[in-house]
């Protein structure tokens, strides 16, 4: 770490104060990348947020956008940024000139909690890159010490520069109109491809054969019971079947649209180079999508723990208390990930230490046993350093979130009244909570959609398939993302889905837009 | 390290942002003419910034559309309790969870600068010519920072009280079941304040508007959209500019901005009325040394007789066309005016540039005479 630390602008007092909490959280049992401090400016600090925490990115107006809308918020004291960290290893951090020094050590202890998180929670396994920086094997075996080469500040800078090269020669009007194309197909990834390790189905190459169904040995006068008539019949039209799905591509339903998309649109050598660097790059935030709560109740959870016990001087407390009172804020009934996050990790590890976990605890209906429920197994730390390696969000939710927590935290679903045009209050039954909250962290918050026929009707349309889940896809935006899957695919393309709960087709076939209402491919 | 790169860093993200704000002009003034005709931005100009809601500037992607969606909060209320305000807008750093913040249209804040500038853009201005001689700076004192002494009167609370707090418990004296914090001298905060110059206004617009009974709810309106762009245009090209306001009927007085636009009288029109209290605005205020004057007339074009035209007529070339820029005459075609004024000034003043007279026969109307009035770059 201090070969590193030396290298920054940090003021000698913090670099100080950056060894003394590493020691401490350490002893707390953490276990992080080394982590690289940079005192930065509120403006530097606007610029490396608009890129998402990389000081070099591609050149994209979006990120222009992003800094006005964050300089603004700051210029308006609506907010400002106290701390960023990026999954990098070594890991990279950003203090705000001009903090207090109460709010650095808050911020440093806060950073030590995400990078241990970026380290040790498997969903961010993936963002592991080999020597040739390519993305590594997720599923691989891992042994001894876990030093991955995530040099992620390099690799952006290496597609900023790729992206750079392209625009010197085909203008940035034109590059950057192919990127916002590209953009609007990131999120059509699979968040798991990289844990599973998918078979290739070779496409048939001769011409089938006739189909001989094979039979079970028997003697002649056998033959009629043991390979009846029917049974025959019925395993011939299996293999038909199974042989007219191979005719198909894909053979299955395809989730990464845009690896399918690389593989088989019609595109340049530079377009498939710009969609590759963002499907890369979009592969590189899923983690942090997938982890959000989590992410940031684990680094809440242990810059409260770290300062309280062992950082802050009494002369702090105040301004901590404050600043902390801040960021676990929840105004207007917003549900703040913060503080849901910390307080789950709260309620777990109270549970693991006070044995309210098994069957036993399943099975009792007595509230007020319940309440006064004391093993004294003290299992809670380890419990919580376990869930933050092995979970996320949904699954996170899905195992520790309880009707006790809910009732605690006054959480409640709400939804669009249409009869009173306004957002209301709809329930504050467990299962509606819960089932809510799923819903928008599952696959990130996106919708489902899948490549399912590269040759639809037989005339090289694409075909996708929005697996629907209760809500419809947001009409204007929908229609827009199909002319950017026209341009890439150069060919009509057609999504069905549901709308209004009937089925329907939305095909844009380049110049115009059609929707069939009640119509399944 | 973190020196050096923060320069080129810094050309980076001009570039983006640059970019980004063409985009929007882009925008804007592609829907400049729509904006104008409907009077969209009047409502909502602050003091240097306009928002102007861009329509889906962000990227669009396949997602949920959010009305079905809901979501899960957290806070009081019981079934079927609205939602405050800021849930909805579910915009800022945190947002709800799982979910990106805010898809509604993208409000963009707009200087008045840069929107004149689009403006002229987009209906080709020429700049404006300063004939005022001075520019005359005022300074003016802005509250950026904190100091331990101050008035009382700029003592800041919270922050003040935020350091007794510090003190009571450091001192052991605070007492949670009794927390009473009483600030001391030395705990105590002020605001304190920079010098910051600003130049004061050297121009001056004039606006006059006949309010007699023809003038309809219609006619009003072009005349406040039109003010409004005539307004943000000048004040690029003077900071600080002026406005005074003038309605008549048969009878002138002068008034606030909002009683201007509001005002509605029945009765005669007396146009030299308004062009005597106009005369005698500059001659009491404004020294044409020292100001650039730009008189605006707004009327249907009736005038009471032809008498009070000779009249009009012989006030602008004695005491109004020496002393200003540019005397503006706008003409808003209503059911009830005979439009006859427009033809007599024209009979008077053709070829002379001191004069621009403009016909608006409806909304559609006002960009081609905001063209009129501002073309001339006088």
């Amino acid at each position: 770490m201090t070969q590193f630390a030396i290298k920054t602008s940090l003021p000698r007092y913090l670099r100080v104060e950056q060894e003394k909490i590493e020691k401490i959280a350490r002893e707390y049992g953490l276990d992080f990348f080394p982590t690289i401090f940079e005192m930065l400016s509120y403006d530097q600090m606007n610029e490396i947020a608009a890129y998402g925490g990389f000081p070099n990115r591609y050149p994209h107006w979006r990120y222009g956008m992003e800094y006005e809308r964050l300089s603004k918020s700051y210029e308006y004291g609506l907010s400002k940024i106290y701390e960023m960290v990026i999954n990098n290893n070594p890991s990279y951090a950003y203090l705000l000139e001009g903090n207090s020094f109460t709010d650095q050590k808050l911020v440093m202890c806060h950073v030590f909690g995400h990078v241990d998180f970026f380290k040790n929670n498997f969903a961010f396994r993936p963002t592991d890159l080999d020597a040739s920086a390519d993305v590594v094997d997720a599923t691989r075996h891992l042994s001894g010490g876990y030093e991955p080469n995530r040099k992620w500040m390099d690799k952006m800078a290496n597609h900023a520069t790729a992206v750079r090269r392209v625009v010197d020669r085909f203008g940035i009007a034109r590059v950057e109109e192919f990127i916002d194309v590209c953009l609007s197909l990131e999120n059509l990834i699979d968040a798991y491809s990289r844990f599973v390790v998918r078979e290739r189905t070779e496409r048939p190459q001769d011409e089938p054969s006739e189909i001989e169904v094979p039979r079970l040995r028997a003697k002649d006068y056998m033959e009629d019971f043991i390979n009846p008539e029917e049974y025959l019949e019925e395993q011939k039209k299996k293999i038909e079947a199974d042989r007219e799905k191979l005719k198909k591509y894909p053979p299955e339903p395809v989730q990464d649209v845009l690896a399918f998309l690389l593989e088989n649109a019609p595109l340049e050598k530079w377009e498939r180079l710009i969609l590759s660097i963002i499907r890369e790059e979009a592969y590189y935030f899923v983690p942090q999508m997938q982890t959000k709560v989590m992410n940031e109740g684990w680094a809440s959870f242990w810059h409260s723990r770290l300062m309280t016990e062992r950082v802050a001087d009494p002369s702090d407390i105040i301004d901590y208390a404050e600043n902390n009172a801040g960021v676990m804020a929840t105004s207007g009934g917003r549900l703040n990930p913060y503080k849901l996050g910390v307080e789950l990790f709260r309620h777990i590890e109270e549970r693991w230490n006070k044995g309210q976990f098994g069957r036993e605890w399943d099975e009792c209906d007595d509230l007020d046993q319940k309440r006064s429920w004391d093993l004294r197994l003290g299992l809670g730390g380890k419990k919580i350093f376990e869930v933050r390696a092995l979970y996320t969000d949904v699954t996170f939710i899905d195992e520790f979130l309880t009707p006790e927590f809910c009732i605690e935290n006054k959480l409640f679903s709400f939804d669009w009244s249409n009869r009173n045009e306004r957002y209301e209050i709809a329930s504050r039954e467990f299962r509606s909570v819960k089932e809510k909250l799923l819903h928008q962290l599952t696959n990130f918050g996106n919708p489902y959609i899948y490549v399912v026929d590269a040759n639809f009707e037989n005339r090289g349309e694409l075909l996708l398939q929005h697996d629907h889940r209760g809500v419809d896809l947001r009409g204007d935006y929908a229609k827009e993302t199909l002319q950017s899957l026209v341009r890439v695919w150069k060919r009509p393309v057609v999504l069905a889905t549901v709308l209004d709960n009937k089925p329907a087709l939305l095909r844009f076939d380049g110049k115009e837009h059609t929707v069939k209402n009640d119509a399944a491919p | 390290m973190c020196q050096n790169a923060s320069f080129s860093m810094s050309l980076k993200i001009d570039q983006d942002h640059s970019r980004f704000r063409n985009i929007v002009r882009g925008k804007i003034r592609q829907n400049l003419r729509r904006y104008i005709s409907q009077g969209e931005m009047i409502g909502r100009k602050g003091k240097d910034l306009v928002s102007i809601p861009i329509p889906q500037i962000d990227i669009p992607r396949f997602t949920f559309g959010d009305k079905q969606q809901g979501g899960v909060g957290q806070g009081d209320g019981e079934p079927g309790d609205p939602l405050s305000e800021s849930e909805e807008e579910g915009e800022g750093g945190q947002g709800k969870a799982g979910k990106d913040a805010g898809d509604h249209a993208l409000e963009v804040d707009v200087t008045l600068d840069e929107l004149a500038e689009i403006l002229g853009e987009e209906l080709e201005l020429p700049a404006i010519e300063n004939k005022g001689k001075s520019r005359i700076v005022s300074a003016k004192d802005r509250y950026t920072g904190i100091r331990t002494v101050g008035p009382e009167s700029l003592r800041h609370f919270r922050r003040t009280y935020r350091e007794a707090l510090k003190r009571a418990i450091s001192s052991g004296i605070y007492n949670p079941a009794n927390p009473l914090v009483v600030p001391q001298r030395e705990d105590k905060r002020y605001r304190s304040w920079n010098e910051e110059t600003e130049p004061v206004a050297n121009a001056v617009i004039i606006y006059m508007m006949d309010v007699s009974g023809s003038m309809g709810d219609e006619q009003k309106e072009i005349v406040r959209i039109e003010s409004f762009w005539i307004d943000t245009w000048l004040q690029k090209q003077y900071k600080g500019i002026e406005s005074r306001y003038i309605i008549h009927d048969a009878v002138a007085r002068e008034v606030d901005k909002e009683t201007f636009f509001r005002t509605r009288e029945s009765g005669g029109t007396m146009i030299s009325s308004a062009y005597k209290l106009c005369a005698g605005l500059i001659e009491q205020h404004y020294p044409p040394t020292e100001w650039n004057i730009y008189p605006f007339h707004f009327s249907d074009g009736d005038n009471w007789s032809m008498d009070d035209t000779l009249t009009c007529i012989e006030i602008l070339k004695n005491d109004i066309l020496p002393k200003v820029n540019v005397f503006s005459y706008g003409q808003v075609e209503s059911p009830y005016g005979s439009g006859q004024f427009i033809k007599d000034l024209r009979e008077h003043y053709a070829g002379d540039d001191r004069v621009i007279v403009s016909e608006i026969r409806d909304r559609d109307a006002i960009v081609g005479s905001i063209k009129d009035f501002l073309g001339k770059g006088k």
